[in-house]
């Protein structure tokens, strides 16, 4: 890490949704989808237990089919890391309404902590740049943290922030791993029939 | 590979695409999908979505499912292997999903490249539990899409409709 990381994942993740009204959350499998569940069970996340690499464009197709909504995807490095080429994809869309979260400790924590891309220099705030995000940055300290509303509608952008996280890993806590049952509540929170 | 000029089996698919009401289109191009691609950029109500690699088709159009949309994926059959583990996201929450492959490799190709791919996509969408149709005439087409699209949206199915090679014609080189 280049500068001494202080936040804590759960303490990030309870702070970004603390106001989080109505907005839409995908979560990456792993950590991120227990950090999500323990700041609050919400019919509308989605949390994922696989499909390693799909969270970002399941948030910019679910952003496009609900432009009115706000989408946040909170995920970690290496999920984000393994569907890198989604932020092309997402850069090429612009979707206003999708802000994408990374907690980034640096490691692979769900697999024995072995280190990430970015504890190797990989800069995924500047590979958003660079793919066209106007709206990107790093979040090293609580204090930038708490200033950071990441829920607002810009219509500038997508937007993506990396937020640099220790490598503290707190207790699992466990959502419902039935796929079937989180899809479809999720669908019935916002009105739509079951199928 | 001639440009169509009538209304065509290309027309079909598209057709049948906006008479069920898809709106999102994730895609990576295809000589074999040229003509329905610019169709769908020239409709107003659809939204083009260009890919960097097959499976993120397959996770959009879970979201688009999620929001209430509907999405059809286009590949074509050199695609299809590096979706293996994203399908698994439609089994595991019973979304609904169709894609439309057009195939290489198969009948009158030139590159030996596309042939291993091409003997693996039916197979491959067949172990992950994804129903095959395939279309050999252009009759079949517009109904195998039709019908494709119906039994998914309406009942959450999971399938791959396969456009053959013979179909779509070889390409010149």
């Amino acid at each position: 890490m280049s500068q001494k990381v202080t936040i804590e994942r759960r303490a990030a993740v309870k702070h970004l949704l603390q106001d989080r009204d109505n907005r839409l959350v995908i979560c990456g499998l792993g950590s991120s989808t227990y950090d999500v569940f323990a700041a609050g069970d919400h019919h509308a996340n989605f949390y994922l237990w696989g499909a390693m690499g799909g969270a970002v464009m399941i948030g910019l197709g679910l952003a496009i089919a609900e432009p009115a909504r706000q989408v946040v995807v909170i995920t970690g490095d290496g999920e984000a890391l393994m569907g890198i080429g989604a932020l092309a994809t997402v850069a090429a869309q612009k979707p206003g309404n999708l802000s994408i979260i990374v907690l980034d400790n640096e490691h692979f924590g769900e697999t024995g902590m072995q280190k990430s891309h970015t504890s190797h220099g990989v800069d995924l705030a500047e590979i958003a740049r660079g793919c066209g995000f106007l709206n990107s940055q790093t979040i090293y300290d609580y204090e930038t943290l708490n200033a950071f509303s990441n829920l607002s509608n810009d219509p500038a952008g997508p937007r993506l922030v990396v937020v640099k996280i220790n490598s503290d890993n707190p207790p699992r806590a466990l959502p419902n791993v039935d796929g079937i049952y989180i899809k479809t509540r999720f669908r019935q929170w916002l009105g739509h029939h079951p199928c | 590979m001639t440009e169509p000029t009538a209304h065509s089996w290309e027309d079909d698919i598209f057709d049948a695409l906006k008479n069920a009401g898809v709106s999102q289109i994730p895609y990576v191009p295809d000589a074999g999908h040229s003509h329905l691609i610019r169709r769908v950029h020239g409709d107003p109500d659809m939204i083009p979505i260009v890919l960097t690699t097959e499976e993120e088709g397959i996770a959009s159009s879970c979201g688009a499912w999620l929001g209430g949309k509907k999405s059809v994926l286009l590949m074509q059959s050199s695609g299809v292997g590096n979706c293996v583990n994203m399908l698994s996201l439609l089994t595991n929450c019973n979304f609904p999903f169709v894609t439309i492959v057009s195939m290489r490799g198969e009948y009158g190709e030139f590159n030996s490249w596309q042939v291993p791919m091409a003997r693996a996509t039916p197979t491959t969408f067949e172990m992950m539990g994804i129903e095959v149709m395939r279309c050999n005439s252009p009759d079949e087409v517009g109904p195998t899409v039709d019908a494709a699209l119906y039994a998914a949206f309406a009942s959450e199915q999971r399938i791959a409709i396969l456009l053959s090679q013979r179909l779509i014609g070889r390409k010149e080189w």
